[in-house]
């Protein structure tokens, strides 16, 4: 079985976030793979061993033709990497990264497709059901735990009073939370080869997607103002001396919630 | 006036409306002329009442989806309605398992752009802008809809406050279902929780990664069934699988604002504080003074949890 995994490198999240002139995300300085991320990499490993055979295909759009966080997944063990990269993506919205993710994932023909629920730094959450929309397949989102077998997925999918058991007939697009496997740490054998495994990098024009009906130019939407949250005013902090516990007591007992 | 005519995406469980419904109705009613729900489920009757007392005049539902994952059926519904001429100018939808679901599918079928995480909309003019927190949120994005109606837009749930309207019940119209969906639900699974629910309780106690290991959780549990209030959890230990995916607090997880929020070892990495720091009251206990938590903390205890946390529950349990 061959399994399609949706990557994002993004920005450190550790470090601040800045913001370019037109109040996008900077994107130019190092990406890593997001962390979200992992975990469906970590799934699709497992579901192409189990499976007897196939391979692990990662997808991912990114600026400057970006390679570091697919190079650490690869590391991992994905066999190779399919990389969109074109300056008229700044400014892309959630539906347009999804119609270069999809134009991507035919090409990888795959039995599966894996993303997270949804990237650390954007957190638009809508992108695995808009790539299966447009790759008109099922989609089971939010799964906690993912089987394959017979032509079809079962997945534990998380709902707000516990979980669902739903099942897809493949090919389906699966979005996992984090959590749903441990990924593994990249071997030092994985790391070297994974400098040598393929990189597909391609352009708009590559996918036949005409470059004015995505990123600023074909969005739909359009950042008017980035405004300072209200800050909370400061509040009080100790250092424990032992009677820390004592302050918030006095503190419940202050709002008369105890 | 932008908008003349507003669908809100109903919600519901046992028959009963999911609050965030509530929430986007009344917000609605402030928007536009007409506010209408659309719901995916055939139980429409059920709920009709308590949406028309929020201002919803008519509820579009599509009948019972077979067991179907709602993304699909409900989407090539509105899609089918939109193809008909009977499309609104706004579609609200919560920020929920189900509901991105919908507002994905939905998106392509319209092919318009479907703006998440928001926390405020107004119209300003002719223009629809919508408020997204980022960066933790501690900025605030407002962007606007270039792409013409209908807009898009996902809430997250407690942006706004539910208000009766004092309206009658909705009247049921059926809306037909194009594309039936093709991920079928085979069992539904509900996890025995005891105590207030995370999103609704007035108080929350909340543990990370500072607690050292998955067995010390147990002092959040034992604290928050001292002070009558739901447990939750930073994704860290969600992630290490410590907790259920349900306890967390966070971008991915729950929002919360309860009356007290308590964060015992959790260090406020963004995720974390996008999801509580609308909390009324926070009090912050954590080892290390720089930890970011603090900067939205009211009361703040620089210590180590394994300390403070025994002395607080046995303060509070002899009281």
């Amino acid at each position: 079985m061959n399994v399609v995994v949706c990557v994002k490198q993004i920005p450190d999240p550790a470090e601040p976030g800045k913001l370019e002139a037109d109040n996008t995300l900077d994107r130019s300085g190092k990406l890593i793979l997001d962390e979200s991320d992992s975990y469906g990499v970590e799934m699709g490993l497992q579901l192409a061993d189990a499976s007897g055979g196939g391979e692990v295909t990662l997808v991912s759009m990114a600026p400057n033709n970006e390679t570091s966080g697919l190079r650490t997944a690869l590391a991992m063990g994905a066999a190779k990497a399919i990389l969109v990269s074109d300056d008229a993506l700044s400014g892309a919205g959630a539906l347009d990264t999804a119609k270069v993710l999809a134009k991507a994932i035919e090409r990888a023909e795959a039995d599966l497709v894996l993303t997270a629920t949804e990237s650390t730094d954007g957190y638009t959450g809508t992108i695995p059901e808009q790539v299966a929309a447009l790759l008109g397949q099922p989609s089971v989102t939010f799964a906690k735990h993912v089987e394959v077998a017979d032509g079809t997925v079962k997945v534990q999918r998380q709902t707000e009073l516990g979980y669902d058991e739903v099942e897809a007939p493949l090919p389906a697009v699966v979005s996992v939370t984090a959590g749903v496997v441990e990924p593994r740490y990249p071997s030092f054998k994985g790391i070297m080869a994974a400098k040598s495994k393929p990189v597909d990098q391609l352009t708009l024009a590559d996918l036949g997607i005409d470059p004015t009906t995505v990123g600023s130019a074909g969005a739909g939407q359009e950042i008017v103002a980035v405004d300072e949250a209200p800050a909370r005013e400061a509040g009080e902090i100790v250092e424990d001396d032992g009677e820390g516990y004592a302050k918030i007591v006095a503190f419940l007992e202050n709002l008369k919630v105890i | 006036m932008a908008l003349n005519r507003i669908w809100v995406l109903a919600e519901a469980a046992d028959g009963k409306v999911a609050p965030i419904t509530l929430e986007m109705l009344t917000k609605a009613r402030e928007l536009g002329d007409t506010v209408e729900a659309v719901y995916g489920g055939g139980d429409a009757d059920a709920i009709a009442e308590t949406l028309g007392a929020h201002g919803a005049t008519k509820v579009y539902a599509t009948g019972d989806l077979g067991g179907s994952l709602p993304g699909e059926p409900v989407a090539s519904a509105i899609a089918q309605q939109a193809a008909d001429g009977n499309a609104p100018d706004l579609i609200m939808i919560g920020t929920t398992y189900d509901g991105r679901d919908v507002a994905g599918r939905l998106s392509v079928a319209l092919d318009k752009p479907v703006l998440t995480n928001n926390v405020e909309i107004a119209v300003d003019g002719d223009a629809v802008v919508v408020t997204t927190p980022v960066f933790g949120g501690t900025k605030l994005v407002r962007t606007r809809f270039t792409a013409g109606a209908p807009y898009i837009a996902l809430f997250r749930p407690k942006s706004f406050t539910a208000e009766p309207s004092g309206g009658g019940a909705a009247e049921v119209a059926t809306i037909e279902v194009t594309q039936p969906g093709t991920a079928k639900v085979l069992n539904r699974h509900v996890e025995e929780a005891t105590g207030p629910k995370l999103d609704e309780a007035n108080i929350v106690v909340s543990g990370g990664r500072g607690l050292g290991e998955a067995g010390k959780y147990e002092m959040i549990e034992q604290l928050a069934k001292a002070l009558k209030a739901a447990p939750g959890a930073s994704r860290a230990i969600v992630d290490a699988g410590w907790v259920p995916y349900s306890y967390q607090v966070g971008q991915t997880g729950k929002v919360v604002k309860p009356t007290v929020y308590i964060a015992a070892g959790i260090s406020g990495a963004t995720q974390h504080l996008v999801g509580m720091k609308g909390s009324k009251n926070i009090i912050a206990i954590n080892k290390d003074p720089e930890a970011p938590i603090f900067s939205v903390a009211d009361l703040g205890i620089v210590g180590d949890v394994h300390k403070v946390l025994p002395k607080l529950l046995e303060a509070l349990q002899s009281r």
